[in-house]
């Protein structure tokens, strides 16, 4: 196969992070897969890469990359976009590969297609699925013969397992520009306690009336922890005193779009659907089957929430085991 | 300082369920109720509230869409912007995010903005493409997911939202701040607000005030193109079950199919 597909790997702590990895190996699948690692750490992960699909890897171990946000990557592979021409620039979308991307595009007046679940490079050339709302699909193309950008949903492939693949290293010998060098990281501070926070959580469980008393609560809590998402609220249980104002969600509250959203014992007034109805899948259990959160639902479960979500999460927890 | 928020006017997410013309492969904007996109009403507001903080500062909204976008304008004066500008053209229909990145980058140039709000991304697209590509087309720093904002003399300070918590982040100004949805509080309309807004200065600009070609923009200028649009497999219709001692297998097994475990 004569593709050459290029993945920038993003580390953290030192390690690259599992959406890098994902995305490496379907680079793998199209054809020649290879890595741009940037960074302090990125000297030492290089050589691992081979096993994740890469057949060569570019680094660059510089710490301006960890100090400095978007510009110093955006120029580096700029440059090494003058110097080869791969197929396609392949990125998991994540805080900071996105905004990457945007600027990649512009800088060299590249195609590219966001959110998508899959892609093939055939004979007639590259055809990308994005999911469109719940009931559509689109396929798209880019229509310039040069290299694009595609920037793929998170978990849309798992990582695989090239077992003694090893990559050929190239040290990318170049300076950061000082004008690189302007958006600056002053600290970086983790907030381990309360997982992600609910408006930008990939995974949010929310729970309304039907839960019966604020003691249930935690089934939502064990739950959105389980998934690695956040626990939110209907209106009614905040202006019940069950929780504080910052786990509402509605149109008084905060508004969410994650992947992910399981209502559980919420009936869906109008107010609570606006702050979710953007999110892609959404999963609703509740004993009446006529409330309206059935209608938005692409998994609508008629049921007592407080006796399946436990069970629910005892079942994730098998299932990932 | 001279203020930009940047707008878009979407089929309301409320009431519509957004649909693409399998003709023009375009979103169906007719018979649709149109409305200021929700997202963006968040970040009207923390521009508002740093316009106000910083003091001796316009807020000026800027979008690009059809004439019927002034109604989504007028909601951003209503709400509390100094003045707005549509930039509108038969030309821009089809147009890609990097063409509206550049067409709004040239109204943003020639107007001398020093900030410029985005939303991280619409509601109706969802591509978050824009604001970087604004950034990058008038070659300054992006600061994105802001969740709180301080201008320090030249400089623009933020808390910016990432998985494991926040990052504070700094650059020179002028620079283009994306807000992370729902981190600040919504300003509504007073009916004064209203009133008001019909008095405060609205203009619209056509392409070639901004000294752009057609032929770079709209279908012309885009460097995507959809194939097919087709009917996603298994999700056309909610599935409906009732929980007969089975539900979380069921709800897991639904998990496990759309690789959200």
């Amino acid at each position: 196969m004569a593709n050459t597909i290029w993945v920038l790997v993003e580390l953290e702590g030192g390690a690259p992070v599992r959406s890098s990895l994902e995305v490496l190996g379907k680079a793998a699948r199209l054809g020649r897969a290879e890595a741009i690692v940037l960074g302090s750490g990125a000297a030492e992960v290089a050589p691992t890469l081979g096993e994740y699909g890469a057949e060569k890897v570019y680094v660059h171990a510089d710490a301006a990359y960890d100090q400095y946000l978007t510009l110093p990557a955006v120029e580096t592979v700029s440059k090494l976009f003058a110097e080869h021409q791969p197929t396609l620039l392949l990125l998991p979308t994540t805080y900071d590969l996105r905004d990457i991307a945007a600027r990649l595009s512009m800088r060299n007046g590249m195609g590219l297609i966001t959110d998508a679940t899959d892609l093939t490079i055939g004979d007639d050339g590259l055809k990308v699925t994005v999911p469109w709302g719940g009931e559509t699909v689109v396929t798209a193309t880019l229509t310039q013969q040069r290299p694009g950008i595609v920037l793929t949903r998170p978990k849309a492939f798992s990582v695989e397992q090239y077992a003694g693949r090893t990559a050929e290293i190239e040290n990318i010998n170049t300076t950061i520009s000082a004008e690189s060098q302007t958006i600056r990281v002053i600290e970086t501070v983790e907030v381990k306690s309360e997982g992600p926070a609910l408006e930008d959580a990939a995974v949010v469980v929310s729970g309304g009336r039907g839960l019966g008393k604020a003691e249930n609560f935690h089934y939502v809590e064990e739950l959105a922890e389980i998934l690695g998402g956040a626990p939110g609220a209907t209106r009614a249980i905040v202006d019940a005193g069950w929780l504080p104002y910052s786990y509402q969600i509605g149109q008084t509250g905060k508004t969410v779009k994650p992947t992910l959203y399981i209502a559980a014992g919420i009936s869906g007034a109008i107010q609570h659907l606006a702050g979710m109805k953007g999110s892609k899948y959404i999963i609703a259990i509740n004993k009446d089957e006529h409330a309206p959160i059935f209608a938005n639902a692409d998994l609508g479960v008629i049921g007592d929430a407080v006796s399946i979500l436990p069970q629910l999460s005892t079942e994730i927890k098998r299932r990932k085991a | 300082m001279k203020m930009f928020v940047c707008i878009k006017q979407v089929p309301d997410p409320n009431t519509t369920v957004s649909k693409l013309d399998p003709n023009t492969k375009r979103l169906v904007r007719n018979g649709v109720s149109l409305v200021l996109d929700p997202g963006d009403e968040s970040t009207i507001s923390a521009a508002i509230k740093l316009r106000d903080k910083v003091g001796n500062s316009e807020l000026v909204a800027v979008s690009m869409g059809p004439a019927s976008a002034q109604e989504a304008m007028r909601r951003a004066l209503a709400m509390g912007a100094d003045r707005a500008i549509l930039i509108s053209d038969p030309a821009l229909a089809g147009s890609d995010a990097g063409t509206t990145a550049r067409v709004l980058a040239a109204l943003l140039k020639k107007e001398g903005a020093d900030v410029i709000f985005c939303s991280t991304e619409s509601t109706d697209g969802y591509t978050g493409m824009v604001p970087g590509g604004i950034a990058e087309v008038m070659g300054i720093p992006q600061l994105t997911f802001a969740r709180e904002i301080n201008i320090e003399g030249q400089k623009a300070v933020i808390k910016r939202v990432i998985p494991k918590g926040y990052q504070t982040i700094e650059s020179s100004l002028p620079a283009v701040i994306t807000i992370a949805s729902g981190s600040f509080e919504a300003i509504y309309p007073t009916m004064k607000g209203i009133m008001g807004a019909k008095r405060k200065p609205y203009s619209q600009v056509s392409l070639a005030d901004l000294g752009l070609e057609a032929s770079q923009v709209g279908e012309a200028g885009a460097r995507e193109q959809v194939l097919s649009i087709g009917t996603a497999e298994a999700r056309a219709a909610g599935q409906i079950i009732k929980d007969d001692g089975n539900a979380a297998q069921q709800i897991a097994e639904f998990l496990q199919r759309y690789q959200l475990l």
